[in-house]
């Protein structure tokens, strides 16, 4: 697991990069952090591999002290920097037997693990290749096999998909989440919503150094966006007049086909509101969740942090 | 445990010496300076055996060749200091050392293993230099160098290969970019090559054993650097620092205020913030008194042995030296005429100075040399007193402590500064950089030279020039 308190990282004595930084990850989740450049995100990672010592507050990755056990944190983590970080002479395989060594792995292990993970990333048949005359989506490949090589009960992943085509990009999401179920702890640092939206359990939006949100999907959206929203769609031009709306939901909207209501506790309310538009006879085409996107989390929170107004 | 580090050591160097041996840009020129420098070293020895042998000028024949295997180890050594220069700065650019640094290697094994590969490979291709020069010798009719010659150029040149590479990697982890640190590179190659020209002197014209004292200064030299650089391998400040900004404000303010400390006035300053620095002084002080009394007392002892062996030294001649001192007391008493008061203190504010900065560049041990040389004069002195049938504890007690005192004192605090400063250098400080603690060892060798040696030493020319030359003046019909 990786727990964080108060983790903060000054530079200069005057610059805080990193600022109060308090996480939670159990093992068999994923943290998605998204921020903007320069908003913390890889300070922390580093933090959390012992390359960089807090100023301030404690981390513990894998149940050791980044401070006390740097030793320990750093062979319990697999660690996809934001730069690949390849030897371009040498070849994938030789890349991978290398890191496997550095990491202590017997010589069967090494075998093994090289061996599976080039043929799950498609690179198999590249393996003999210098790794300087792969493209760009395969050395990013390489470099997370790297990460995976001796099997780490926490991986903290930069950026793991970006330069790689959809299809690749689609085998390393699913890479990370049978890892997930076998019970690792994951960090993803991602510009991708998409891609956190996906795979996180828990997603935390960092600015300027400070946590400004941390929670499931479904929490962040309630507390950025409010309730859940509801959409009834007429056939046509409806009249609902004064509806009788029960305790918790608030009409949002209305235009001539379509109402959309602000609901507290839909699993209550909405068979009651159903109820009350059937009643009023009204010409039900649909009635639906207004879909929200973490993206409309994301630049809200990000708005509301720069002091600006935020338009859907 | 110990197996497992040499075993982690040998994982990063033999990665390295697989990727430079696959380098063209590297493999190349080496290859062509490893064959082309021996026959133009060859071509020129024959041209002067042949001129030698119109002239008769054996000996010079024969010490050019010793001189032409050092040269040729040396030029593969300056050339393949830069794959040194870049050992982990380059790895900064190019983005591979961040993988490497979240790893468990421990930072001695990435340490001594880029040390090892940029020690290695400059040797492989001197020594591969030095051969093939020999190898077209075999043809020439010279006399090849003796083996313990051979032996000790081939120390030598293994002694230079470590000093300039571990140099080379403190530059490479403290510089921020390439370019920086190739531009460092004359801090290396610049005093190296002077270190040449003086160990050519020593094989021309020197005894050949010197030159053993030659590798053993730059084999203390190479691990004092290698200590160094391991002391202040930070993984942080090879990720941390993108930018070499040189604020000159800030490093003034940091220095001035390690050098004021607390203190608000001077008195409060000495009350203080002194003896704070004293009580950080206490143990080298401690090693250089040490010093002195062994290298006086050494000193005394050989100059009484030795001398007599090589000056006859009858009565007569005692009696000679007793009178032409005896005649030439009187010139005592216009001693601030030709010795100024002011001339000793600077001259000795500036050795104080000289023993600093010779200090800083060698981690103490030049500081350390000169004031053993000091010592050891005046251990000669006494010796010289002795000779002549002076007491030589009368002559110390009327003609150096009176002043000495003061001076001595001076001299000893301002050694133990610079020792302390040397070992702080070379000590591992969790939280500074290595400009940091340069900056501070520095600001505490100021604080003692200000407050306290400059002082001491003003007393001591003072009294130097009054009060000793009167006190030898009374004594000395009892010395």
């Amino acid at each position: 697991m990786i727990e964080t308190f108060d983790l903060s990282k000054q530079y200069n004595n005057d610059f805080w990069a990193v600022d109060g930084v308090t996480l939670n990850v159990q093992p068999g989740q994923i943290l998605a952090l998204l921020g903007q450049n320069g908003a913390g995100k890889t300070t922390t990672v580093r933090m959390l591999t012992s390359l960089l010592s807090p100023t301030r507050g404690w981390a513990q990755v894998g149940g050791y002290d980044v401070v006390k056990q740097p030793q320990d944190v750093r062979a319990n983590v697999g660690v996809l920097t934001e730069q690949h970080g390849l030897y371009m002479r040498m070849t994938g395989d030789e890349y991978l037997e290398y890191f496997g060594k550095v990491y202590g792995l017997d010589a069967v292990t090494r075998a093994r693990q090289s061996s599976y993970l080039l043929e799950y990333f498609g690179l198999a048949e590249a393996a003999h290749r210098r790794s300087g005359e792969y493209s760009k989506g395969m050395k990013q490949k390489l470099a997370l096999a790297r990460a995976l090589i001796h099997d780490p009960s926490v991986l903290l992943l930069d950026e793991p998909t970006s330069a790689m085509d959809p299809e690749s990009a689609q085998l390393v999401r699913n890479e990370i989440s049978r890892l997930k179920s076998s019970r690792r702890t994951i960090i993803i640092c991602t510009h991708n919503l998409a891609e956190a939206e996906a795979l996180a359990d828990q997603i935390a939006i960092i600015y300027r150094g400070k946590i400004l949100l941390n929670g499931t999907l479904e929490e962040l959206k309630r507390a950025v966006l409010g309730p859940v929203e509801y959409e009834a769609k007429f056939a046509y031009a409806f009249d609902a007049g004064e509806l009788d709306l029960p305790p918790g939901v608030i009409l949002a909207d209305r235009s001539a086909t379509s109402l959309r209501f602000r609901v507290e506790a839909p699993h209550e309310a909405n068979p009651r509101l159903m109820n009350a538009l059937t009643a009023r006879q009204a010409p039900l085409v649909s009635f639906h969740e207004v879909p929200k996107k973490l993206e409309h989390v994301y630049l809200k929170t990000m708005a509301d942090a720069q002091g600006v107004s935020y338009a859907a | 445990m110990q197996r497992k580090k040499w075993e982690g050591v040998w994982l990063v160097a033999r990665r390295e010496f697989q990727d430079q041996f696959r380098d063209w840009r590297i493999v190349i020129p080496m290859l062509l300076m490893v064959s082309i420098f021996p026959f133009v070293a060859d071509n020129t020895t024959r041209q002067a055996v042949n001129f030698m042998n119109r002239f008769g000028g054996d000996l010079i024949l024969d010490r050019l060749i010793p001189f032409a295997i050092l040269v040729i180890g040396f030029f593969p050594l300056s050339f393949t200091l830069l794959v040194a220069l870049e050992a982990f700065v380059g790895e900064k650019e190019r983005g591979t050392i961040e993988p490497l640094l979240s790893s468990p290697l421990e930072d001695s094994h990435m340490y001594l293993g880029k040390l090892l590969v940029g020690v290695a490979t400059p040797l492989l291709f001197s020594y591969g230099s030095i051969a093939l020069y020999l190898l077209l010798l075999m043809r020439r009719p010279v006399e090849f160098p003796s083996a313990y010659m051979m032996a000790l150029i081939l120390l030598l040149t293994f002694a230079h290969a470590v000093l300039m590479v571990s140099a080379a990697i403190v530059i490479s982890v403290q510089a921020t970019t390439i370019r920086a640190a190739n531009l460092m590179a004359s801090f290396v190659v610049v005093p190296v090559a002077f270190l040449l020209q003086g160990e050519t002197l020593l094989i021309f014209w020197g005894n050949e054993d010197v030159l053993f004292l030659a590798v053993l200064g730059l084999t203390i030299l190479s691990g004092l650097l290698i200590r160094l650089g391991l002391a202040h391998f930070k993984r942080e400040y090879l990720l941390g620092r993108e930018i070499d900004t040189l604020n000159v404000k800030s490093l003034w303010g940091t220095f001035l205020n390690h050098v004021s400390g607390n203190a608000h006035s001077i008195v409060e300053w000495y009350r203080t913030e002194i003896p704070a620095t004293l009580s950080h002084l206490r143990q080298p002080l401690l090693i250089v008194m040490g010093i002195a009394i062994i290298t006086i007392v050494s000193s005394y002892l050989w100059v009484v042995n030795t001398v007599p062996q090589f000056i006859e030294i009858t009565p007569n001649r005692v009696q000679e030296i007793q009178g032409y001192v005896s005649q030439n007391i009187g010139n005592l008493d216009i001693l601030d005429e030709s010795v100024p008061a002011p001339w000793i203190f600077i001259s000795n504010v500036r050795a104080m100075v000289g023993f600093l900065f010779a200090g800083l560049i060698s981690f103490s041990t030049l500081g350390l040399t000169l004031f053993i040389v000091n010592m050891a004069l005046i251990g000669g002195v006494l010796g010289g007193a002795s000779l002549i049938n002076f007491s030589p504890l009368a002559v110390f007690s009327v003609a150096i402590l009176p002043h000495g005192l003061f001076e001595l004192t001076a001299v000893f605090l301002a050694t133990a500064a610079v020792l302390r400063a040397g070992a702080v250098l070379v000590t591992p400080q969790p939280d500074k950089s290595l400009g940091e603690v340069f900056l501070l060892s520095l600001a505490d060798w100021f604080r003692v030279f200000v407050g306290l040696v400059v002082p001491l030493l003003a007393i001591a020319s003072v009294i130097e020039v009054y009060v000793t030359p009167q006190l030898i003046k009374l004594a000395f019909p009892y010395l």
